[in-house]
């Protein structure tokens, strides 16, 4: 499915839109990160929480929770909050 | 009292007897470059052979922010960068051509998955590297914040927690209450490996709880070294950990004297006798012995210098009355001598935090610093006259000192 990149992360894809698979955001995540090493932990903390300043969008709709199932036609967009200074 | 201690002659380190003996033609000493970690980017200075024109490398990682730029002495090619952004979670890039080339660590360091029934910690970011002993040409250590211990063994490139301190049956107790700790977050930093054993190590934290701590057995256990070192911020001024050191610093030719600048002042040990000694009463009393940094000489172990702030009332932490100084002791801190000759003595609000002072081994020794102000201060006599070698640099978080192969 198409995966939206913001600016913060396309040292890693050097593409605004990538594809990458899986059947919950978790493993759209994972299998980006297997594309793009390095990318998930700068979005994802070690214990599995989206990082403070990170925002997920599924079909335009904020998402929480990794475990959000997926459909190959979604359209997955990661947005840098707001991180003023 | 340690005296004077002249290093082992090598051929890449000579033996430098004198504290100002006239340097020859061609000079003995490595080439010079400075690695300047800011909150917007890293900058390498190189320095030419007289150390007083300097090129300007980077910005690199610009936006990032940078608590620490550490060049490998062990081979002097390889520079390991502790990064973050606003946005995004921390790592450390790596590059084995000085500068040239970059790559981030396969896994940065990171704390492990808690259980079920665990809070679990992540590092929000890498704030302290640390080569490891020499005898360990590829092991590095990294502190966090929140406070986490991680060590490579592939340089740089996949990071481990240590547990022995990560997870420490006292570890909470150490570490206390993270929103009582420092503006941008409790710290682990001044990793200092003893050059004559890699089993022996020391570590500082400032946070909610914090101290100095020693472990023996290359930091699968660790204990408290706080003994005689002031805490007045808590009910009991002396406790056994609790402490904020802003910066241990351990010399290298003698490493069982051990200095700190902390939170309430100045302290020096002698390892044996287990106890800080309050070296910092001995400075003006208008100044006081509160800062960030301090330095030592390469090769006298009573040559320290600090660059003090003003810590009375709300914690200004500026330029003590506006007036930039550093100041230096060469008698393991008996007496002081402030060093101010060509900075500024007016309106000057400014400070220098705890790894943004460095010092070469040059004779006489290049002292340098950089500011919250983004200015970077250098001074090729020990300090006695000091010139700002780069002015409008982003706010200073990190300056350390390395050297080159010629």
């Amino acid at each position: 499915m198409k995966v939206l990149i913001p600016t913060p992360l396309r040292s890693y894809t050097q593409q605004s839109a990538v594809e990458a698979t899986g059947t919950t955001l978790a493993e759209l995540l994972r299998d980006l990160d297997r594309r793009y090493p390095g990318i998930r932990f700068r979005m994802i903390d070690e214990q599995d929480a989206i990082r403070r300043h990170i925002r997920i969008f599924v079909n335009r709709e904020q998402v929480y929770d990794l475990e959000w199932p997926l459909q190959p036609s979604d359209e997955v967009q990661i947005l840098q909050a707001l991180s003023g200074g | 009292m340690t005296k004077n201690i002249s290093p082992k002659r090598t051929a890449k380190s000579r033996s430098h007897r004198g504290a100002r003996r006239p340097r020859s033609a061609s000079p003995p000493f490595p080439d010079v470059i400075l690695l300047v970690g800011t909150r917007k980017g890293a900058w390498l200075y190189h320095a030419d052979a007289s150390r007083t024109r300097w090129r300007a490398d980077g910005p690199h990682f610009l936006g990032h922010i940078v608590h620490h730029v550490v060049l490998d002495p062990r081979d002097r090619r390889t520079l390991l960068v502790a990064a973050k952004t606003g946005h995004l979670g921390p790592t450390v890039f790596r590059s084995q051509d000085l500068g040239k080339t970059w790559k981030e660590a396969s896994k940065p360091p990171a704390f492990r998955k808690a259980a079920a029934d665990e809070k679990g910690r992540a590092v929000d970011h890498v704030f302290w590297l640390t080569p490891g002993h020499a005898s360990e040409p590829n092991a590095w250590y990294a502190g966090t914040s929140p406070e986490g211990l991680f060590r490579s063994e592939d340089g740089g490139d996949i990071w481990q927690p240590v547990a022995g301190f990560n997870d420490h049956p006292l570890y909470a107790q150490w570490t206390g209450d993270e929103q009582a700790g420092t503006p941008d977050g409790p710290k682990l930093h001044s990793i200092l490996i003893d050059p004559r054993e890699p089993n022996h190590m020391y570590l500082g934290m400032s946070g909610g709880g914090g101290g100095v701590f020693e472990s023996v057995d290359k930091g699968a256990d660790w204990k408290p070294l706080n003994a005689g070192c002031r805490c007045d911020f808590l009910p009991d001024p002396y406790p056994e950990f609790g402490q904020d050191p802003h910066c241990v610093q351990l010399h290298p030719l003698a490493p069982d004297v051990l200095y700190q600048q902390n939170h309430c002042g100045i302290y020096r040990m002698e390892r044996a006798q287990a106890r800080w000694e309050r070296i910092g009463e001995n400075m003006p009393k208008a100044v006081g012995d509160i800062g960030f940094p301090m330095t030592l000489h390469p090769r006298d172990p009573n040559t320290v210098w600090v660059f003090p702030m003003d810590g009375s009332t709300v914690w200004p932490r500026v330029s003590p009355d506006g007036k930039a100084a550093a100041y230096v002791t060469r008698d393991a801190g008996k007496t002081w001598k402030r060093l101010d000759a060509g900075l500024p003595q007016e309106q000057a609000w400014f400070t220098v935090l705890r790894q943004a002072m460095t010092a070469d081994t040059h004779d006489p020794v290049g002292v340098y610093f950089g500011t919250t102000t983004g200015q970077l201060w250098a001074s090729t006599n020990e300090g006695a006259r000091w010139t700002c070698i780069a002015n409008h640099l982003p706010h200073i978080y990190a300056v350390e000192a390395a050297e080159l192969d010629g």
